[in-house]
């Protein structure tokens, strides 16, 4: 089995109204069942905006601490799923779902190692 | 018997990309796949003109390729422990059957075609991989740099090994849309070789000849299922324009559109085996874009001449068309054909509300529908507006030439 990081690719602009968001995670919420029960569910979060996110950097023995996002950008990680699957077939199956599910696009990338 | 040079590239061109459809199967690895095949064509160079071809050349050549493969993986096994596992089962493994082979080189085009790989990827990896085309072939036949092309194969098959895109029909649901990105991928070659063929750029017609066997390919494994009108209709669109290739372009490598080819150099072969699979898919009665795109190019085969096309019958087909692929290029096509039924001025109408800025094609077509009407000042902008839209030096001289008959300056 593979390891999938599964990113919802959110847009710059205001967050939708509860009443959407409350049906998406309920959709959310179904689609997260089914992985549960399928044995791919490994770990989910969503995230508050890049304007609440701090960059740290070490150089030549000194550390730099500054605010916002490393990379402005008209979209950003909204949130995530650590999924488990055989294939990027199987792992894009679920991504399909979580897209419908959220309605913005889901960014699918491999694993390259984990603990 | 003796065996030539020639017969043994004869056996690389039909073998290479069943061969490695085999090994990627049995060894799950590409790299070790491509290796071995390549080594075991090198041995077949060796051994063949002295020992004579073997009774089943496809058959020594996978035997042989497995063998090496298996060699290579257990002198690196005490490294890699993955590879002495590969080696150990495919050791075990009985020389596959002939119905397996052709499952094999299926799976192999379907993952070189695997839509999580960008287009010019797929294009790549299956020229290399099923077409056994060299990395320096694909870069010329591009016109890419060589170490261009080999990052996106490089690339390409990482992405295959580490995203683990699956060695694998697809499931039935995802088969219609997978198999339309296989025909696109093919026709995709057959049109870089097309597009570019005049104007001195030698080795492109070999796209051509390698899309329409990759096309006879696919017609092969799709043989008597629901699939084959479809890849038939890709099979005769592509040998119907390929027929017309020694009349397209001048002595000079200008482009001599349609209406102005000299029939009589048209490839009578290609036309009879098109229009034959034409006439079949027509029997069997499950239209889709390419053997509409097919019909359509037969209705200009059956026409002696330019006058004598039944353009009536084209637009209609292009109404078929539109209403299953309703995409501003099919709308510019049918503009064009309708022309000839009911007049530049209707014709023009309909291509100046096309979307199309971008493509030099909408504008060399306006200016001929301007050229027609007399509006000869508007013309001449067009085709420049065209020129300045192509790089293809066959399409950039006949649009000069366009543009100097009707008293324009051209830079």
């Amino acid at each position: 089995m593979k390891q999938y990081l599964l990113s919802v690719v959110e847009p710059e602009g205001p967050i939708p109204p509860p009443e959407f968001l409350e049906k998406v995670m309920q959709r959310v919420a179904a689609v997260e069942k089914d992985l549960k029960n399928a044995g791919g569910w490994v770990f989910a979060g969503g995230l508050h905006p890049p304007s609440t996110a701090t960059v740290v950097r070490y150089r030549e023995g000194e550390w730099f601490t500054t605010d916002g996002p490393f990379a402005e950008g008209k979209e950003h990680i909204g949130g995530f799923v650590v999924i488990r699957a055989p294939d990027l077939d199987a792992a894009l199956e679920w991504a399909r779902r979580y897209a419908q599910a959220i309605t913005l696009p889901i960014e699918v990338r491999p694993f390259r190692w984990e603990h | 018997m003796s065996v030539s040079a020639s017969d043994i590239d004869r056996v690389f061109r039909e073998q290479y990309g069943r061969a490695v459809a085999v090994l990627v199967r049995v060894f799950g690895d590409i790299d070790v796949a491509e290796e071995a095949v390549q080594d075991a064509f090198t041995a077949a160079m060796q051994h063949w003109p002295s020992s004579g071809m073997p009774p089943s050349p496809a058959g020594w050549i996978i035997t042989t390729a497995r063998n090496r493969a298996i060699d290579r993986l257990r002198r690196e096994a005490s490294r890699e422990e993955r590879h002495a596992q590969a080696a150990a089962d495919a050791a075990e493994e009985e020389p596959p059957e002939e119905d397996a082979v052709r499952d094999d080189l299926l799976r192999l085009i379907f993952t070189c075609c695997h839509p999580a790989l960008a287009p010019a990827a797929q294009v790549a990896l299956t020229l290399r991989l099923v077409g056994g085309l060299t990395t320096p072939e694909i870069a010329r036949a591009f016109l890419l740099p060589e170490q261009t092309m080999a990052q996106r194969l490089v690339r390409a098959k990482a992405k295959i090994r580490d995203a683990k895109i699956p060695y694998r029909l697809p499931v039935e649901a995802d088969l219609d849309a997978r198999l339309r990105a296989v025909l696109a991928v093919v026709y995709l070659v057959f049109n870089e070789g097309y597009v570019s063929s005049g104007g001195g750029r030698l080795g492109r017609d070999d796209l051509c000849a390698e899309a329409i066997r990759l096309g006879r390919v696919l017609c092969g494994l799709y043989e008597k299922t629901a699939h084959e009108p479809e890849v038939l209709g890709l099979l005769a669109l592509m040998l119907l324009i390929e027929s017309r290739r020694a009349s397209r372009t001048s002595a000079d490598g200008t482009l001599v559109r349609l209406a102005e080819q000299d029939r009589s150099r048209w490839d009578q072969a290609l036309i009879v085996e098109g229009l034959a699979i034409v006439r079949k898919c027509l029997r069997r009665n499950r239209p889709g874009p390419y053997q509409i795109q097919a019909a359509i190019q037969a209705v200009h085969s059956d026409a002696p001449s330019a006058v004598d096309t039944d353009w009536s019958q084209i637009v209609e087909l292009y109404d078929q068309l539109l209403s299953v692929e309703p995409t501003p290029i099919v709308a510019l096509n049918r503009a064009v054909a309708l022309a000839e039924v009911q007049g530049p001025q209707a014709a023009l109408a309909l291509v100046d509300r096309l979307d199309l800025d971008a493509y030099y094609l909408l504008h060399s077509i306006r200016a001929d529908l301007l050229r027609r009407l007399g509006r000869n000042a508007e013309a001449v902008l067009a085709y420049g507006a065209a020129m300045a839209r192509t790089e293809n030096p066959a399409e950039r001289a006949l649009l000069r030439r366009n543009i100097e008959a009707l008293g324009g300056a051209t830079v």
